[in-house]
């Protein structure tokens, strides 16, 4: 099978299940005697392990297997849920999102895990160990999946087995299940199991034994055990050279047929229909044969698993959507030319026509936009897990609300926006919320809370952070600012309270004074500002001491079209982002200043440094334009200002953003391209390159 | 296999820079427009003539006379946009014209006579000579990589 074309499918669908195992976790935390969502985590990683091994991602199918274990003996009420068990599986998911994130970078998904899976079998084992030994051990436990084979088969198979048993017969192998029961008064029992395991062993491969081998090796098990086993021996051979190892009572070596599996596999597929469809064609044709004996927990299942999946979807690959929108972008620009040439012509029915055509891709082009939006909920549902692992490693007491997680953004600044806000949680987390004593002290309750929501609000969507914790302490702040020179003593006298709180933005500034493994680090939150800003976006902070902290920040809905104000230089059509001007004006030879080689003009007051774009992109002129006034856009990065010299404004505009492509890079002062109504291509300033 | 094929005969476009004729594999050629607004880029190597709206992408556009420092001329009504795409990157060529798409017995190439002093030579991955016309192979890596 060709799994390379599946690679991506398998990778977004194993972070979903790993997301959706990871939320009901935190949902059964709360509610730990609720086995329904026990049940819903297990078809997740149940899922998994299925999808990892049929493509070949062993270890990631293993891991998976062994939570699974324990995940089965929970629903069967085998052992009790503890926080320790909880921190066990957290951990367990975690190794697996690292796995398939590495999947996802072309690695091959392999992960030293060996502590995590001996956590995993001691407490599958810790509790099998205190019911009677090897009875009915949970291993054995048929899966609910499993259960109508189970008349027929003594141990249960994971997909993975399965595949391998049901690959086998493909190879002219048989699969077998042996059972083999050792006398009452058998001696060495181990001695005995290692002699039938050699015999096996030169036949052919044994897939799987129970009790485990280790086990059978500590002689923990009554007197029988069962081996799944493929060899191209017959039944009866076999048995017979079983029977020579002595104190060996009997043998019995039963041929698995393959229809067993089909038939357990496709109660799989009621979860993993989509990845069925098209991995294993066979077994959509085999499922309703399944279906009777499956009748109550299917129905069950599937209407909580179209509650997840819900409205119905196709994934797109962004760049399609690209290919798409720049087709459209050139049916609009004929658009442009018809509606020009059909009021030149005025004629009734090509005026209608066009008029129509217009409405229409009106339409389509709201269509093609929303199409990339993404709800931000596919970045905010990692943080309940984050935020738990940290009151926990911070010994805090602390709930997460998400509130408008269903708010939508473009898929692009859902791309960039998780890592801003990871450090911003943590930091609310870490400095933000104090510890209990702390809260207590200060007559607040003991648990903190953190708020992480979503808007809308116009053209911008805002995400805000607000915890009730310490808030921040102003001059602690201002002190750091000073020593380390962020600010001067003067600046600091006329700062206001919010300037000062948005100092711990400021590049090479950390509050913490003792830096902790959670936020420290030595990443400072400049970082999440400058990620912001290239976004389009801004950044803000309230902060009432001993009240809590709220960072608000805004961005943009779509970062593929923007409002840009046209300007002209000679023959030439330049684009400057709205979000960069704060007016334009048209200024006299007279008002402009010399200062020191650099041309000023008094705005408003202020003295805002001249550039001229003319020179500046070296724009070649025929004559000198000279009529004693000047058209400036003034534009601003952070505090500074700085005042465009065009020839002319053409308009305020909304453009689709173009990259120059890969030829073209770092080209100074420009950011990009657009295509304009006519067709021709206009550069994008950008402002920031201008302003030092 | 179809390496060897491919070796053995060779699909090339034929275009003409001053009175020379170059050739580019086809594989590499995803299309020739015909002259088009190009829009200045500022700040950029001198032989960046600019971009142009290639359907909706925009693409840079490389004016191939000056990549090679010849003599430069006016546009003409032959003038060609070549459009190149290598790895990731799609660029147009400025050519006086498009003529022609060949076969080239790969037996045929030979590697470009020593000649010192000659900048052109730097873009060249061979010569192909063609009954009595004299082809040269270009060295797209080198073509596309700014020299310094």
């Amino acid at each position: 099978m060709e799994l390379n074309q599946y690679l991506e499918m398998f990778i977004e669908e194993s972070k979903e299940h790993l997301q959706a195992c990871g939320e009901h976790l935190l949902e059964l935390e709360k509610n730990p005697e609720d086995l329904a969502i026990v049940s819903e985590i297990f078809r997740s990683a149940h899922t998994l392990k299925g999808m990892s091994a049929t493509m070949g991602f062993e270890d990631l199918a293993d891991l998976t297997h062994k939570m699974e274990n324990v995940l089965d003996a929970i629903r069967n009420e085998k052992i009790k849920v503890t926080s320790e068990i909880f921190d066990v599986v957290f951990e367990s998911v975690d190794h697996l999102e690292e796995m398939v994130y590495d999947i996802a970078n072309g690695g091959n998904g392999k992960r030293d895990v060996q502590l995590t899976v001996e956590k995993l079998k001691l407490i599958e084992s810790g509790e099998t160990a205190a019911t009677t030994v090897a009875s009915v051990p949970a291993i054995a436990m048929p899966n609910a999946e499993t259960k109508m084979d189970a008349a027929k088969l003594k141990l249960s198979y994971d997909d993975f087995e399965k595949t391998v048993l049901l690959q086998s017969s493909e190879q002219d192998y048989t699969a077998y299940e042996i059972t083999v029961a050792l006398r009452e008064d058998c001696l060495l029992k181990a001695a005995r199991v290692f002699m039938v395991f050699e015999i096996l062993e030169k036949n052919g491969d044994v897939i799987k034994s129970h009790p485990t081998v280790e086990r059978l090796e500590e002689e923990q098990f009554d007197h029988e055990f069962y081996v799944a086993f493929i060899s191209k021996e017959n039944a009866e051979d076999l048995q017979k050279m079983l029977m020579k190892v002595s104190e060996v009572e009997s043998v019995e070596v039963n041929e698995i047929h393959q229809d067993v599996f089909t038939q357990s596999v496709t109660s799989n597929a009621q979860v993993e229909e989509h990845v069925q469809v098209i991995n294993v064609p066979t077994t959509v044709e085999a499922e309703p044969a399944a279906q009777p004996a499956q009748k109550s927990q299917a129905t069950n299942n599937s209407s909580k698993a179209t509650g997840h999946t819900s409205s119905k979807t196709i994934r797109v690959n962004i760049e399609r959507l690209d290919i798409l929108m720049n087709l459209f972008e050139e049916l609009a620009i004929d658009r442009g030319r018809l509606l020009s040439i059909a009021s030149e012509v005025n004629h009734g029915e090509l005026n209608e026509t066009v008029e129509r055509m217009s409405r229409t891709m009106g339409d389509l082009q709201n269509i093609v936009l929303t199409m990339r939006m993404v709800p931000v909920e596919t970045v905010f549902n990692r943080f309940p897990k984050m935020v738990r692992q940290l009151s926990r490693d911070l010994n805090k007491k602390i709930t997460l609300d998400v509130i408008g997680a269903e708010t939508e953004l473009d898929r692009t600044v859902i791309d960039e926006i998780g890592d801003p806000l990871v450090h911003l949680i943590r930091n609310s987390v870490d400095h933000g919320i104090e510890s209990p004593e702390d809260r207590r002290a200060k007559g607040k309750p003991e648990e903190g809370t953190v708020q992480l929501r979503a808007y809308h609000s116009g053209n911008y969507v805002f995400i805000e952070i607000e915890d009730d914790g310490a808030g921040i302490n102003r001059d602690r702040v201002l002190a750091k600012a000073l020593s380390k020179g962020i600010v001067t003593q003067e600046q600091s006298l006329t700062m206001t309270d919010k300037q000062i709180n948005e100092l711990i933005l400021a590049s090479g500034f950390s509050t913490a004074e003792v830096i902790s493994d959670v936020s420290g680090r030595g990443v400072g939150l400049d970082v999440v500002k400058t990620t912001i800003e290239s976004l389009g976006g801004n950044i803000s902070i309230d902060s009432t001491q001993n009240v809590g902290s709220v960072f608000s920040i805004q961005l943009p809905l779509t970062l593929s079209i923007i409002s840009v104000m046209l300007v002209e230089i000679e023959k030439e059509i330049y684009a400057i982002p709205l979000s960069s001007i704060i007016e334009t004006s048209i200024i006299r030879n007279t008002d402009i200043l010399n200062a020191h080689n650099q041309k000023v003009i008094d705005f408003r007051g202020k003295v805002v440094p001249l550039v001229f774009l003319e020179e500046i992109f070296e724009v070649p002129r025929k004559e000198l334009k000279e009529d004693g006034f000047h058209s400036v856009v003034i534009v601003r990065k952070g505090d500074k200002l700085a005042g465009l010299v065009v020839d002319s404004f053409i308009g305020q505009q909304e453009i689709v953003l173009k990259s120059l492509g890969n030829y073209l890079t770092n080209i100074f002062a420009i950011s990009g391209a657009t295509i304009l109504g006519n067709g021709k291509v206009a550069l994008i300033v950008d402002c920031n390159a201008l302003m030092k | 296999m179809a390496n060897a094929v491919e070796q053995k005969n060779l699909k090339v476009i034929v275009f003409q820079l001053a009175d020379k004729e170059y050739a580019i594999p086809v594989s590499h050629v995803k299309g020739i427009e015909k002259l088009m607004h190009i829009t200045r880029v500022p700040k950029t190597a001198r032989f960046v003539k600019g971009v142009i709206n290639l359907r909706g992408v925009v693409t840079p556009v490389i004016d191939l006379r000056e990549r090679f420092e010849l003599p430069i001329s006016e546009n003409e009504e032959t003038t060609r946009i070549i459009i190149i795409t290598l790895e990731t990157m799609e660029v147009g060529f400025v050519v006086d014209s498009a003529n022609d798409v060949l076969d080239i017995d790969s037996e045929s190439i030979e590697q470009q006579p020593e000649v010192v002093g000659s900048l052109e030579e730097e873009f060249i991955a061979g010569v192909a000579k063609l009954d009595n016309r004299l082809l040269i192979l270009l060295h797209l890596d080198k073509v596309l990589n700014p020299l310094d």
